[in-house]
């Protein structure tokens, strides 16, 4: 007999999310690649999800259990809806709800292997929610969020980008600079791809892109020992 | 049912931003203390009863841990309808089953969550009803008439204003030679930016100053020169 095996690891992986705080909201990128070990496997996957009319998420790590999260939480939906009291869950409950969650199977040896970005209307009240969520159920908001290897390498530059910022900073600086981010992440993160998504929520509700492709620059690459340089 | 109107009657009425809940407290002899009748479920959440009272722990257990769920699974205050909305499908479980007796208890369900002020009657039929004002419990109809009569003036009404009303109905209720005082009555608060509390004892007494005498039907003079200080105007007492 085996022993009871029941940690697991991730198969089919997406890597990085990034969120910030803008003028008006909040958007979310993240690309569309999802690997399985190094291959580039998946190269359509969409990680960036609407929950509710007030709420995205996007999803790093394991693509299945996040498949597995998007089914649980359009139930909670869907019963949400049916009791037809004028009451929703805005990004603030979404996010509690998330933190047990992940609390709660990491305390069963047996965890949903992601890291989430959660953004969105934070409550009744209003104002922007943008938080993060990981596979041992750590959660923190801030105005600016990056998991995976987006928290080495965009970070920083989110942070001198977006924060202290976030009240002025308009829909098309905070798309830049995400684009921006991405970018960087395609030259230096190898299991990511140059087809991103942008999801925003604001006044006017949510909108995620269609995939896009990034403009990227390889001119450099004649000079590098290995691309085009021969000595 | 019948439990129901046996128990010593309930009032609850609401403002657009406050519910107010009262209860009539009985004592089984002059060496015992008297029944508790309100209970508190959650910050933003309280109950009046009517009936039963171990039938009620039953309940406000189960609202209680509902409640906390709530806050623990979503961070949120357990909307009031659903939890209502809960107890009227567990007490109607009951009267279907057999082998089963319905709940012996009413309850006023009293609460403010992101839609606002909520007062519910919960039935042991299983029933449950919105309300603006409304009374459970022995000679219930009398603190109806009284509410029916004002209902009205209660949506900008003050705390206060809220509260006299109250005890005014619950006075209806009372029998010929009896009287409210600060040991026989409990008042229940919850609303916009205040979290549930009550006011019992000694808390009670200026409130039943602003009443006046024990008259059943309160002379305007009266009420204007007591409460004069606290109220100012009391604009219900026309009669």
């Amino acid at each position: 007999m085996e022993p009871a095996t029941r940690t697991q690891n991730p198969v089919v992986t997406g890597t990085s999310v990034l969120g910030i705080k803008y003028k008006d909201g909040i958007m979310l990128a993240a690309d569309t690649l999802a690997s399985y070990g190094s291959l580039a496997r998946f190269r359509d996957v969409e990680r960036l999800i609407k929950v509710g009319n007030t709420t995205i998420i996007g999803a790093s790590g394991d693509i299945s259990d996040f498949q597995y999260i998007t089914h649980l939480l359009e139930k909670i939906l869907i019963k949400e809806s049916n009791t037809e009291d004028g009451h929703q869950l805005y990004a603030r409950h979404i996010h509690e709800y998330l933190g047990r969650l992940m609390y709660g199977r990491r305390s069963k040896h047996n965890p949903l292997w992601n890291s989430m970005v959660v953004g969105g209307i934070r409550d009744g009240e209003g104002g922007t929610f943008l938080g993060f969520v990981d596979l041992q159920g750590t959660t923190y908001e801030a105005p600016t969020i990056a998991t995976g290897y987006g928290a080495y390498i965009a970070q920083p530059i989110l942070r001198k980008a977006v924060e202290g910022r976030e009240d002025t900073l308009t829909e098309e600086e905070a798309e830049k600079v995400l684009e921006d981010c991405m970018r960087v992440l395609f030259y230096r993160d190898a299991r990511s791809i140059n087809k991103i998504q942008i999801a925003k929520v604001n006044a006017s509700g949510i909108s995620i892109s269609d995939p896009r492709f990034l403009d990227t620059e390889w001119a450099f690459a004649e000079g590098i020992r290995g691309y085009g340089a021969t000595d | 049912m019948e439990a129901v109107k046996q128990g010593s009657a309930s009032v609850g009425l609401r403002s657009k931003t406050h519910v107010v809940i009262l209860g009539l407290k009985r004592s089984p002899g002059e060496l015992a203390s008297y029944q508790k009748k309100l209970m508190r479920i959650d910050d933003h959440m309280g109950i009046a009863i009517a009936g039963l009272m171990s039938d009620a722990r039953v309940l406000s257990t189960y609202m209680r841990s509902e409640a906390m769920k709530s806050k623990l699974m979503f961070d949120r205050p357990l909307p009031i309808y659903r939890i209502v909305a809960a107890i009227g499908d567990k007490a109607q479980v009951n009267t279907q089953r057999y082998g089963r007796r319905p709940y012996g208890v009413g309850l006023l369900v009293a609460g403010y969550d992101d839609a606002g002020p909520h007062l519910f009657e919960c039935a042991p039929s299983g029933n449950f009803f919105d309300y603006y004002a409304v009374a459970i419990g022995a000679r219930s109809q009398s603190a109806k008439t009284y509410l029916e009569k004002h209902f009205e003036s209660f949506a900008d009404a003050s705390v206060e204003e809220l509260i006299t009303h109250g005890l005014r109905a619950l006075r209806d209720t009372l029998q010929q030679d009896k009287e409210l005082d600060i040991n026989n009555c409990s008042i229940g608060i919850v609303g916009k930016g205040v979290k549930y509390h009550t006011i019992d004892g000694e808390g009670i007494q200026k409130y039943l100053d602003l009443l006046g005498d024990g008259n059943a039907a309160p002379a305007a003079a009266t009420t204007a020169t007591a409460g004069a200080e606290d109220t100012g105007a009391v604009p219900m007492d026309t009669d």
